[in-house]
């Protein structure tokens, strides 16, 4: 009996959704209004259930699972730059957020750089150090060089750095063209998802 | 004379299975691995020891007659012997990973029948696992961090020096006055959106650039700007920022927390909610610079119903496609972080476009630099010259990543 009544509010707020199609109506309202709501409650008791409470209370408050005091008490630092965020309802100390701000921007910055170079750029060198012996490595090669031009920024696009920058425009399109269909594909997908949700499991018009 | 042959084919049947059975091995010749050596596993933080051997000469790749090794590992030559890992015949290695750094380990490596009889190697060693202060299989991450370091910090210092470093004018900028100016004359809000960065990516940091450039212009026209935000951390930045440009030309009254709201972190919950404010609000400009993924074809879709002039700008691969398809400007990639360099002028901003391009110049003249070496390589080897390709080879090698 749950299970039905699920069934027929999911279905319910599904076509409340599409009818979005057609235009803004109530229904629609309503299940947006209901699923930023709730979602943004759930966020919330996420947050608390599997960051606050396992990362920071069990560890440091009730001394679960750490062995080394200074494993421990460390935690009072991340705990305090956390606490710094609320500073923002206090206007006279609000500017003390913008400290955890920074460090989470100077970390993400710090670590982004050599994950970056290790799993993007290196690799992709790697991959471009190719002999123009084949049409392959030839559109390849041509391909990087000419992309690379076109997000040269320091020289106006005029003569050949132009002519360059256009094939790496062509370039550019011909994978973006490639990677629309892909993902067109992928949506029609979740639509027949969906669609297969409302016929099977809730009209039961198929098995 | 029928139970005669029913019995003569039965046995025949047993003779011919058992003829496919592999011989097991016999008592007493099972031989242990030879050359067991254990040591310090390189390049880690000293959490593993690896342990190698030759294979037994029983270990003739057959799994039922050669069931595996048995590392075993103790504190001491003397014992007690835990068993560290088992692995198939055939392997000659195994790290173990179950080690603590700066402790002494001595390793023993049994060959194992199928019967679970054992002939043992060792012990030896001692190992003991080291934290490396320097991971070598690295070096060339480290060379390209370092170059390209040097390179940012050289142009920023230049730029410090104001010294004109020049950049060229991105297409798609002129548009964001265009389109405040369009808001402005019909009267519409104009609505900003981050996708779902957060503040730590280079693509939300670049964005709040811009926001400053669009919330000056909207403080200067008297326009209402709306910015619902999918994290939290880049609302609060969101704010700050919109609160110092609207002071920027003296209209701080005009600036309204509340229109730099936090939606929700979930996508589609997200998504759902700026449709909303989209349709209702009608907004006349409408601006996605940040990050975004499955949501940037439903909100643009649903801004260009409505008839806002939308500018958008990531660097998502795969969305760019459907912000080219539904907006009016795109800004591909890096064009947005060169944007907001070109729109701030802010030294370290510029310095570090600065040095990219200096460092993109250089890629290009060594791709193509590699490409006539390797295309040369190949040729001269067909010739019978393979030094070249070799060297060609280990350039890029060079380049491999672990």
């Amino acid at each position: 009996m749950t299970s039905v009544i699920g069934t027929w509010i999911a279905a319910g707020l599904t076509l409340a959704i599409f009818s979005f199609l057609y235009r803004d109506n109530p229904a629609y309202k309503f299940a947006e209004h209901l699923y930023v709501g709730v979602s943004a409650a759930f966020a919330v008791l996420y947050t608390w259930a599997f960051d606050i409470w396992p990362m920071l209370v069990e560890p440091m408050i009730l001394g679960r699972g750490v062995a080394d005091p200074v494993d421990r008490w460390i935690l009072i630092v991340p705990a305090c730059f956390g606490l710094l965020m609320l500073a923002r309802w206090i206007p006279r100390v609000a500017w003390l957020s913008r400290w955890a701000i920074s460090l989470t921007v100077g970390i993400a910055a710090g670590l982004g750089i050599t994950g970056q170079i290790q799993g993007i750029l290196l690799p992709q060198i790697r991959g471009t150090l190719l002999p123009m012996n084949s049409i392959d490595n030839i559109i390849l090669v041509v391909g990087v060089i000419t992309t690379l031009v076109y997000f040269y920024f320091s020289v106006e696009h005029k003569g050949l750095v132009k002519a360059g920058a256009r094939i790496g425009v062509v370039f550019i399109m011909a994978s973006f063209g490639a990677s629309f269909g892909y993902t067109v594909m992928a949506r029609i997908s979740l639509l027949i998802g969906r669609l297969n949700f409302l016929v099977t499991d809730w009209l039961h018009l198929f098995r | 004379m029928k139970r005669l042959m029913a019995s003569l084919l039965l046995i025949a049947w047993w003779q011919a299975a058992a003829a496919q059975e592999p011989a097991p091995v016999a008592p007493g010749t099972l031989e242990p691995p030879g050359m067991v050596t254990a040591v310090d596993a390189p390049n880690d933080e000293g959490q593993a020891v690896n342990v190698s051997w030759e294979r037994s000469p029983q270990d003739a790749g057959d799994a039922t007659a050669f069931k595996g090794y048995r590392i075993d590992r103790a504190p001491d030559r003397a014992g007690p012997w835990t068993e560290a890992g088992f692995v198939i015949g055939g392997k000659t290695q195994f790290q173990d990973t179950g080690v603590r750094a700066g402790q002494t380990y001595f390793y023993r490596v049994a060959a194992v029948a199928p019967d679970d009889r054992a002939a043992e190697a060792g012990p030896v060693g001692p190992a003991v696992p080291r934290a490396q202060w320097f991971n070598t299989s690295r070096v060339n991450v480290l060379v390209f961090t370092g170059l390209l370091s040097f390179l940012i910090i050289w142009y920023i210092e230049r730029a410090k020096r104001g010294e004109p470093l020049y950049i060229r004018k991105i297409q798609g900028l002129d548009a964001i006055d265009d389109a405040v100016g369009r808001a402005t004359e019909m009267g519409k809000p104009i609505l900003y959106s981050f996708g779902l960065g957060e503040i730590r990516d280079i693509v939300t940091v670049a964005s709040l650039a811009i926001l400053r450039q669009v919330a000056v212009r909207c403080a200067e026209h008297g326009t209402e700007l709306l910015v619902p935000n999918w994290d939290p951390i880049v609302m609060a930045a969101a704010q700050e920022t919109v609160q110092q440009a609207y002071a920027e030309p003296g209209r701080p009254d005009l600036y309204k927390e509340g229109n730099i709201s936090f939606l929700t972190t979930d996508q589609f919950g997200y998504a759902a909610g700026v449709d909303g404010m989209i349709v209702r609000q009608k907004p006349g400009a409408i601006f996605f610079l940040g990050y975004f993924y499955a949501e940037a074809l439903i909100m643009s879709e649903t801004g260009h119903s409505v008839g806002a002039i939308q500018i958008a700008g990531t660097t998502a691969i795969t969305q760019l496609p459907f912000f080219i398809a539904s907006c009016d400007y795109t800004l591909i990639g890096e064009e947005m972080l060169a944007a907001s360099c070109y729109i701030k002028r802010d030294p370290q901003l510029l310095g570090s476009l600065k040095g990219e391009d200096l460092f993109k110049a250089a890629l290009i003249l060594g791709f193509a630099a590699m490409a006539v070496m390797g295309t040369a390589s190949v040729i001269l080897d067909n010739g019978g010259s393979p030094g070249l390709l070799r060297v060609f080879r280990a350039i890029g090698e060079w380049f491999a990543t672990v």
